[in-house]
């Protein structure tokens, strides 16, 4: 009943994608390479965790790349203005993440505000946000790129490169987002509140359900997401400029697509956005890997994906 | 034109629906069809017009076997069905809908004169007022039924079937319709239609068609059919009870006190009590506010005045937690989500009772058994998705969720729209079951019937006021008529 095309489809397609990846090159399925994927996949994995509720809720957004990048930007001018007074240990760490969700909850509130109180399409105001976020980071780099000052490097390298039992912190943080995040999705009554508001938000308003409220807090939540997905951009690089996170918004949307949440809203997997994330960075991975196709072709084998999965997941219209 | 259905049966797999049915539709003459949900009356007039096509048996027009290919097959030799949700594209004006699809031509062009004279002529056969440059969206439902009509003449309809046409008109409106309906009739189109109200049956066919269980049950000339015999047919046993005898006293005390109500737009200082155990009707016509004062004063919309001695509720929650609930008008649209399975629809409005942490799933399921069985809910199975029950089913589950949540007061929006005889019955019964409890309610209906049959006092409205309040042997349908059409009553009210 529960296990038929749909559903099974996103998984069939990984487990495909990581047959063709082994056969192709004996160091795929390598520890160090499987860690790569996993660390790189996570910043957008988060992202689309948050991008899932946000969806499932009947709303967008397009600004969660540029915010990203704003975010980072900000987190590295405190962190910078604070070192001479904080030194280059964990309480400037603290700082700099403090800054990140601080940001991001206000980034997200301020969507999530335009779109519910101010009743502005969630189309239009992201996209007014995006160019917002990613005109202020270029403004405060002044064109160019915002350094973390090499004093403090090490002291926060260790929240990409770092983790526990070998399992990089992006990886640990990424799993646990998730399962919170389908866990909340299923079981939660926000979760279910979010798909009663996507499916038809007038029957949620005569049903007592605080549709403004339900809105706001996934784009706040998304928000926050992204503040904890820079935490950990921010140590990779040590560095921001106006192309970071360009397309980010787009992989996290392609992401809950592919996964089979429905973009017009009312229906929403988070376990399965995060198969869509990992199907997206398999593709990279193993165009990347082997020499049969170029890699500058990714971005073409990815919309081909993304177009056979909605087809494959159309829903039949129903009867009567 | 006449349309026959000689020995028709369908089958959908496996399942049978239609068992030898066999209809006459003769020029000149109105035929109603009439039959519980899901005794196949959809089916029988989709068969005539072309959407499906029979297992076994044979459509004749005029006498000469056809087999429609489509419903455009069919309407292009004069077979139309008009549906019970109009297909207009709101967008578009009068004129756009009337021609959709077989636009008149200069040449390459729109021929737009044309078309805006013939529109105006078909709309004046009909008697329609309204102008073929206005945007459907912005006109009524019984215009938008006319609409409908006149694109069906548009196409030369000379059979006309029409599938519960005054679903959503009021009586008044519905007896535009009728006019109408009498007009094409002496024009010698043969006319089909499905209805709900007995009443209306009476008022225009000449001849009925009772369905039940995909058999036809009956068939006569309508004068020789009394409504109890019709209704008893329909169900198989007899329904002359439709309401149940008042039991439950009504008590003293006030549960509810509204003062000077106003809906910005809808409703102006609306003024009125309810009692412990009283079922208070709420008529009159459709646009007179009804719908909206009881949405302001549930929170639904942005209203002033007092409700027990305070502001009105900011929003439903609040007044839920006040112990009052409102049922909404439209089940589809606003009361369920239909692509979802009964469990969530059910707990929605009260989903906090099943929260800890995480939602209580296997309390959501004993709820849901709980409902099915008080309230009487059909489902093929507990999986199915809301949109595929029927109506009827529809209804009960949105009753079993207001319920669930507990409310003292219950403001119930047309509780039978759409809904088959037997159903009816039983949703009176489940409405007289509250008031034995000491739970009050409200009832907002444009049946005339049903106001009276089940109300202990009844609020009539008229342009957003209260024109009146009738109580015990008052009540009754000339009295309230009257006020509703600003005949009686208070002159401030309009």
């Amino acid at each position: 009943m529960t296990l038929d095309l749909k559903v099974l489809g996103p998984i069939l397609a990984l487990i495909v994608l990581i047959a063709v990846g082994a056969s192709l090159n004996e160091n795929f399925l390598s520890a160090g390479n499987i860690t790569n994927v996993l660390s790189r996949s996570a910043f957008i994995g988060i992202i689309a965790v948050g991008m899932t509720f946000v969806i499932t809720a009947g709303g967008l957004d397009l600004s969660v790349g540029s915010m990203a990048a704003f975010i980072a930007g900000l987190m590295i001018l405190v962190m910078n203005g604070l070192l001479d007074t904080l030194g280059p240990g964990l309480p400037l760490v603290l700082a700099g993440m403090v800054t990140a969700l601080v940001v991001g909850t206000l980034a997200g509130a301020v969507n999530g505000f335009l779109i519910t109180t101010m009743r502005i399409e969630a189309f239009i105001v992201t996209l007014g946000t995006m160019g917002i976020y990613r005109s202020l980071v270029t403004w405060l780099a002044d064109g160019g790129t915002l350094s973390l000052d090499f004093g403090m490097r090490t002291v926060i390298r260790p929240l990409y490169y770092g983790g526990i039992l070998g399992i990089a912190w992006p990886i640990i943080v990424f799993a646990l987002v998730a399962v919170i995040g389908e866990v909340v999705m299923r079981r939660a009554a926000f979760g279910r509140h979010a798909a009663a508001v996507g499916s038809n938000d007038q029957v949620a308003r005569y049903s007592s359900v605080n549709v403004n409220r339900v809105r706001l807090l996934t784009y706040v939540f998304l928000g926050i997401l992204v503040g904890i997905a820079t935490i950990m951009y921010v140590p990779r690089l040590g560095s921001a400029s106006s192309s970071t996170g360009v397309l980010w918004e787009l992989e996290a949307i392609a992401a809950v697509i592919i996964g089979g949440t429905m973009l017009k809203g009312g229906f929403g997997r988070v376990w399965s956005t995060v198969i869509g994330v990992l199907i997206l960075s398999l593709i990279d991975n193993i165009l990347n890997l082997t020499d049969g196709v170029s890699p500058y072709l990714n971005g073409a084998i990815q919309g081909v994906i993304i177009i056979l999965a909605v087809i494959l997941q159309r829903e039949r219209k129903a009867e009567g | 034109m006449k349309l026959t259905l000689h020995q028709v049966d369908r089958s959908f797999g496996a399942v049978q629906v239609l068992h030898g049915i066999s209809l006459e539709l003769r020029p000149g003459e109105v035929h109603a069809l009439i039959g519980e949900n899901g005794a196949g009356k959809s089916t029988t007039m989709k068969i005539m017009s072309g959407y499906l096509s029979p297992s076994a048996g044979e459509v004749r027009l005029d006498d000469a076997p056809v087999a429609f290919a489509s419903s455009q097959a069919a309407e292009a030799q004069g077979v139309v069905l008009i549906h019970q949700e109009f297909n207009l594209a709101e967008q578009l004006t009068v004129e756009q809908n009337i021609f959709l699809g077989h636009e008149l031509k200069h040449g390459m062009f729109l021929d737009k004169r044309a078309m805006a004279e013939r529109a105006k002529s078909l709309l004046n056969r009909l008697n329609c007022s309204v102008p073929p440059g206005a945007r459907v969206r912005d006109i009524s439902n019984p215009d938008k039924q006319m609409v409908e009509i006149a694109k069906a003449l548009s196409r030369n309809a000379r059979v006309l079937i029409m599938d519960e046409p005054t679903a959503v008109l009021t009586e008044r409106e519905a007896e535009v319709l009728f006019q109408q309906v009498d007009r094409l009739r002496a024009e010698g189109v043969a006319i089909l239609f499905t209805s709900h109200k007995l009443d209306e049956v009476k008022r225009i066919s000449d001849r009925v068609t009772i369905m039940r269980d995909g058999h036809v049950v009956a068939q006569a000339a309508t004068a020789e059919m009394t409504e109890d015999d019709m209704a008893t047919a329909m169900v198989g046993r007899d329904v002359s009870s439709l309401y149940p005898a008042r039991t439950a006293p009504v008590a003293d005390d006030t549960v509810l006190s509204v003062r000077d109500l106003t809906v910005p737009g809808h409703a102006q200082g609306i003024t009125f009590d309810l009692k412990r155990g009283e079922i208070l009707g709420v008529a009159g016509l459709i646009g007179s506010g009804r719908t909206e004062t009881m949405e302001g004063l549930v929170g639904l919309r942005r209203a002033t005045g007092m409700v027990n001695g305070r502001a009105p509720y900011p929003a439903p929650r609040a007044a839920l937690d006040a112990g009052i609930a409102y049922l909404t008008e439209d089940r589809k649209e606003r009361g369920l989500l239909l692509t979802k399975g009964m469990r969530e629809n059910l707990t929605l409005q009260s989903l906090a009772d099943f929260t800890g942490l995480l939602i209580d799933e296997t309390a959501e399921d004993q709820a849901l058994t709980q409902a099915i069985s008080d309230f009487d809910i059909r489902a093929p199975h507990r999986a199915v998705a809301v949109g595929n029950l029927s109506g009827g089913n529809q209804q009960k589950l949105l009753l079993a969720k207001t319920m669930l949540a507990q409310p003292e007061i219950v403001i119930i929006d047309e509780p039978t729209r759409g809904i088959d005889i037997g159903t009816k019955q039983q949703i009176y019964e489940f409405i007289h079951a509250l008031t034995a409890q000491g739970k009050s309610v409200i009832v907002i209906s444009s049946e005339m019937q049903e106001v009276i049959g089940l109300a202990d006092r009844v609020l009539v409205m008229r342009s957003g006021g209260v024109a009146g309040e009738l109580t015990g042997t008052d009540i009754t349908e000339d009295k309230i008529v009257r006020l509703a059409m600003g005949l009686d009553g208070i002159k401030g009210a309009a």
